[in-house]
């Protein structure tokens, strides 16, 4: 079989995808927030690990992480409460977290774990290319793992060309120099960037995050890319209107 | 020849290197490509050299401490970093990174600060160079601190209050961490110890050298030796020990001692003693030893020296502690408390908390009498007068 997310990257249109922080608003919300998203369209989620100290997040990711701490989540309960998911869920699923609680847990162990569970890949924002392709590309890929990196408009050519080459999946195009968290929409300095990047014809699509917020900004992101992903703003309503207002949610972006 | 010292990648064993989100690759990576070579560069090294002679106060005595060696039957010598512009060693690295900064065209500094010496050295530094100076330091230090954060204020810094996670230190890091994130291009940030991605810990442990480059030619004066039997820092980030031992790592007849600080004891569940209570993990960009939950979840230490609860540990010293290379000993609040008071009361000498810890080993191991042991007297006291006044109902 191969990877949901290959499949999900070949099928026509934009792919709107949406970051959560699991154990977030509360411990237990996990997977009817995932099925939620499914059900109003959602092509592909992200499911945040909580951890103590996240240092590509802004304020609404952080805070949220440090809730889903307070309410007890961690990684053996994620991987519990996410056991059956494939039983409902088919969109391709993957986890983000930092690489810290990852290492704890055994980075084969974590591998194995959400290979069972039907997870199709992993971001891990503090875990640099380098190291992955020297230490743990192997062991991602037994388990058939995608695992995906990060770029920013400050990525050399060079090294964005050879993170094209360890990918296997799409290239998380983060907006501009700048930790997670909404902003007034895209400059023509970020147009350029993204347009910059679709030139270069890479062989792994790409997928906009950061400052993604509402319909126009998830517009201006994938003039060019293949799809955006939506965090903090998804968390910010979460906030305000609990999992019931995840329909009102998606409906604004598209 | 096995060394103790960073390999070209960051490494010092297996711990160290560079686990930094993508963001800030080409902010490192600048420096990492730079750094050795800026150093060496003569009009850099001249620069450096002058400050440290002219504004740091540079060298710092290396003080035969006689009623103390009397007191223990060995001989001590101290190396008084305390007696520093600043009041201790911080400004060694300071100095050394607002150089490095303006080499690199930087016009804006940030820095993280637990107590406010490190923001206090920053603030300085920036101060002198005229470059604009903001500093991170959790809500919970600044209340506790505010006599730092007047200083830092009248030295023209902005101090911008850390208020996610557990307001403290290490989320002053990651505070730090974020803004130079948002602030690629034009910002210098300037760590305060031995951790963080590489380059940092070697670049911060090259800086600080100066003290054990200057142990040696002082011992040889006094001594007619450069090496002692020991030489003795406490560690939190590690920075002043990092100095203290860079010269001798190598050199495995001087016996290298670490101590941490056990806070109320290393079963209580209030000590910063990393070594003892640590597991390899990933803290603020650097492999090394951190204290955390079960679930990789980095926890608060405590100490009752705000210099020295820091959650992680530089991955210079968790090299040395999991090689065997470094004796790392632990002391309690109480001991240091005691040891900071004895030295007042003995040599006229009233030291930091931090730098009490190290002078407690004296109460807890053994030296022969003709053993020569240096400790590092990293601080001066007067930042800690409170806790000592109320610790002693002064």
């Amino acid at each position: 079989m191969g990877n949901r997310i290959n499949k999900k990257l070949k099928e026509e249109g934009k792919l709107l995808s949406i970051y959560f922080t699991a154990g977030y608003p509360k411990l237990g919300d996990t997977v009817e927030i995932i099925q939620q998203l499914e059900k109003n369209g959602v092509d592909m989620i992200e499911i945040g690990l909580p951890f103590s100290d996240p240092l590509a997040d802004g304020p609404t990711i952080q805070q949220s992480s440090t809730a889903a701490l307070k309410n007890g989540m961690t990684t053996e309960i994620l991987f519990d409460q996410l056991k059956d998911i494939r039983q409902s869920v088919s969109i391709p699923l993957i986890i983000m977290g930092y690489f810290n609680p990852m290492l704890q847990y055994g980075v084969e162990a974590f591998c194995k774990k959400c290979q069972e569970i039907g997870i199709d890949g992993l971001i891990i924002p503090d875990l640099p290319v380098d190291v992955y392709h020297e230490e743990y590309q192997e062991t991602f890929e037994k388990y058939g793992l995608i695992n995906v990196f990060l770029i920013t408009p400050q990525t050399s050519e060079k090294r964005i060309r050879f993170i094209d080459s360890v990918s296997n999946g799409f290239i998380y195009m983060v907006s501009s120099a700048s930790v997670t968290g909404a902003q007034s929409g895209f400059g023509d300095g970020q147009q350029a960037y993204f347009q910059r990047i679709a030139d270069m014809k890479l062989n792994n699509p790409q997928i906009v995050g950061f400052g993604i917020s509402n319909s126009e900004t998830f517009e201006q992101a994938t003039k060019s890319a293949k799809g955006a992903i939506i965090g903090s703003a998804f968390i910010k309503h979460l906030n305000g209107h609990g999992v019931e207002g995840i329909s009102t949610f998606i409906k604004t972006i598209r | 020849m096995k060394t103790y010292q960073a390999d070209e990648k960051g490494y010092y064993g297996e711990f160290g290197g560079a686990y930094i989100p993508e963001m800030l690759y080409p902010n490192t990576e600048e420096l990492r490509q730079n750094y050795i070579r800026i150093m060496q560069e003569p009009s850099f090294k001249k620069e450096f050299d002058q400050l440290l002679k002219d504004y740091v106060g540079r060298p710092t005595p290396l003080y035969f401490a006689d009623r103390l060696s009397r007191k223990y039957n060995t001989k001590i010598y101290l190396k008084r970093e305390d007696l520093c512009h600043t009041g201790a060693h911080k400004v060694n690295n300071t100095i050394g990174q607002i150089l490095m900064a303006k080499k690199l065209g930087k016009n804006r500094i940030i820095a993280e600060t637990g107590a406010g010496q490190h923001g206090v050295a920053t603030a300085t530094v920036c101060a002198l160079m005229g470059i604009e100076c903001v500093v991170y330091m959790g809500e919970i230090d600044i209340a506790r601190q505010a006599p730092n954060v007047a200083r830092m204020k009248m030295l023209g810094a902005e101090v911008r209050p850390a208020l996610s996670g557990s307001r403290t230190l290490k989320d002053a890091t990651n505070e730090a961490i974020r803004d130079w994130i948002n602030n690629p291009v034009d910002t210098h940030y300037i760590i305060g110890s031995v951790v963080g991605p590489h380059p940092y810990p070697d670049m911060v442990a090259r800086f600080q050298s100066v003290i054990s480059e200057e142990i040696k030619w002082q011992l040889k004066e006094k001594e007619g030796r450069e090496n002692p039997d020991y030489v003795v820092a406490c560690v939190g980030g590690g920075s002043n020990a990092a100095g203290a031992f860079y010269h001798y790592l190598d050199i495995p007849e001087v016996g290298i001692i670490a101590v941490e600080a056990a806070g109320k004891g290393i079963d209580s569940g209030e000590s910063a003693a990393t070594s003892a209570l640590g597991k390899v993990g990933i803290i603020h960009g650097s492999k090394t030893l951190l204290m955390q939950t079960h679930d990789g979840q980095i926890t608060e230490p405590y100490s009752i020296s705000a210099g020295l609860d820091y959650p992680g540990v530089g991955p210079m010293h968790a090299n040395l502690y999991a090689s065997g290379r470094g004796e790392f000993i632990s002391i309690t609040d109480d001991d240091a408390m005691n040891a900071g008071l004895l030295l007042s009361k003995m040599e006229g000498i009233i030291p930091a908390i931090e730098s009490s810890h190290a002078l407690a080993i004296l109460e807890h191991r053994k030296f022969k009498p003709e053993d020569v042991v240096v400790i590092n007297l990293s601080g001066r006291g007067d930042k800690d007068l409170n806790n000592y006044i109320e610790y002693f109902n002064l």
